[in-house]
C-alpha cells in the first residue's frame, strides 16, 4: 500500500516526517531497530533537500511516498529544487568529518549503509530519490 | 523536542538532553557543549538516558568537539544510551572514537 506525506521545506518538518513513518512503519515487516534505522535514514535525505536543496525556504515542498511490498520498502522523495544525487556524492572519510570539525557528512554515510539500494532520477525539474530496504537484509 | 539540563557533580558537569536530536534542534546541544566548554569544564558528562533520536546533525556535535577537547584535555564521555540509539553510534563506528559507557557508575569509574 502506498502511503504520501508532503513536507515544508523547514527542519521542524522532521519531527512530523518522524512521526508520519513511525505510524506507517509500524504495521511493515520490519524489527523495531529496522524501523528506527529506516526512519533515520529517510530523516538524513529529506533534512539534507530541505537544508542544502531549499535553504529552509518554508513555501518549498517535498514529497515523500512509502510503498510496502511483500518483499520490500521503497520510499521515494520528490523535489524541485536543486538536484541533490547522493550517488554522485564521494562518501565523507570518518576522520575528515573531525579535522574539518564538520558537522556535516555524517548524514550521507548513514543512508549508505541503512538502506540496501539508492536510486536517483532527475526529469523534468522533478528530482527522485529512491531507497529501498529489503526485508531480512 | 529536546531540553538540555545541565548540573555539576564534584568536577562533573553533568549534561542531559531529554527528547529527540535533529536537524531543528542540534545548535542548542551544540551551544550546551560549547558553554561548557568556554566556561572551563574539564570533564563533561552526557547522560544519553532521556535521548529518544539522535539524527546525524547530533552525532556531528559530538564530533565536532572531538579534536578540541583532546588538545584542551577535557574529558567528553556518554553514558545510558538506549539500545536502538546506540546503534546510530555503531553504524558510524563513532563508538570507537568517542567514550561511551553503559552507566553513569560505569563512566565515572574510569
Amino acid at each position: 500500500m502506498k502511503q504520501k506525506i508532503q513536507l515544508s521545506c523547514q527542519t521542524s518538518a522532521l519531527a512530523e516526517l518522524r512521526r508520519f513513518l513511525e505510524q506507517q512503519l509500524e504495521s511493515t515487516s520490519l524489527s523495531e531497530r529496522d524501523r528506527h534505522q529506516v526512519t533515520l535514514a529517510v530523516e538524513e535525505v529529506c533534512a539534507n533537500l530541505i537544508i542544502h536543496s531549499h535553504k529552509c525556504n518554508g513555501r518549498d515542498h517535498i514529497f515523500l511516498s512509502m510503498n510496502d511490498l511483500p518483499d520490500r520498502i521503497i520510499f521515494e522523495i520528490e523535489d524541485q529544487g536543486e538536484a541533490f544525487n547522493l550517488l554522485q556524492y564521494e562518501t565523507p572519510d570518518i576522520q575528515r568529518v573531525i579535522s574539518e570539525k564538520r558537522k556535516g557528512g555524517l548524514g550521507i554515510i548513514l543512508v549508505r549503509k541503512i538502506m540496501d539500494e539508492i536510486q536517483f532520477e532527475s526529469h523534468q525539474g522533478t528530482n527522485t530519490c529512491r531507497l529501498i530496504k529489503f526485508f531480512q537484509s | 523536542m529536546l531540553t538540555i539540563d545541565i548540573q555539576i557533580e564534584n568536577t562533573h558537569h553533568i549534561l542531559t538532553p531529554s527528547g529527540e536530536i535533529d536537524a531543528s534542534n542540534s545548535v542548542q546541544l551544540d551551544e550546551s557543549i560549547r558553554h561548557l566548554s568556554e566556561s572551563g569544564a574539564k570533564s563533561i558528562l552526557v547522560d544519553g538516558t532521556q535521548i529518544d533520536y539522535i539524527s546525524s546533525a547530533g552525532l556531528g556535535v559530538f564530533m565536532s568537539y572531538l579534536e578540541d577537547f583532546q588538545e584542551k584535555g577535557v574529558s567528553l564521555k556518554i553514558f545510558g544510551l538506549k539500545p536502538r540509539v546506540y546503534e546510530v553510534f555503531q553504524i558510524l563506528g563513532l563508538d570507537q572514537l568517542i567514550s561511551i559507557f553503559p552507566d553513569k557508575e560505569s563512566a565515572l569509574a574510569e
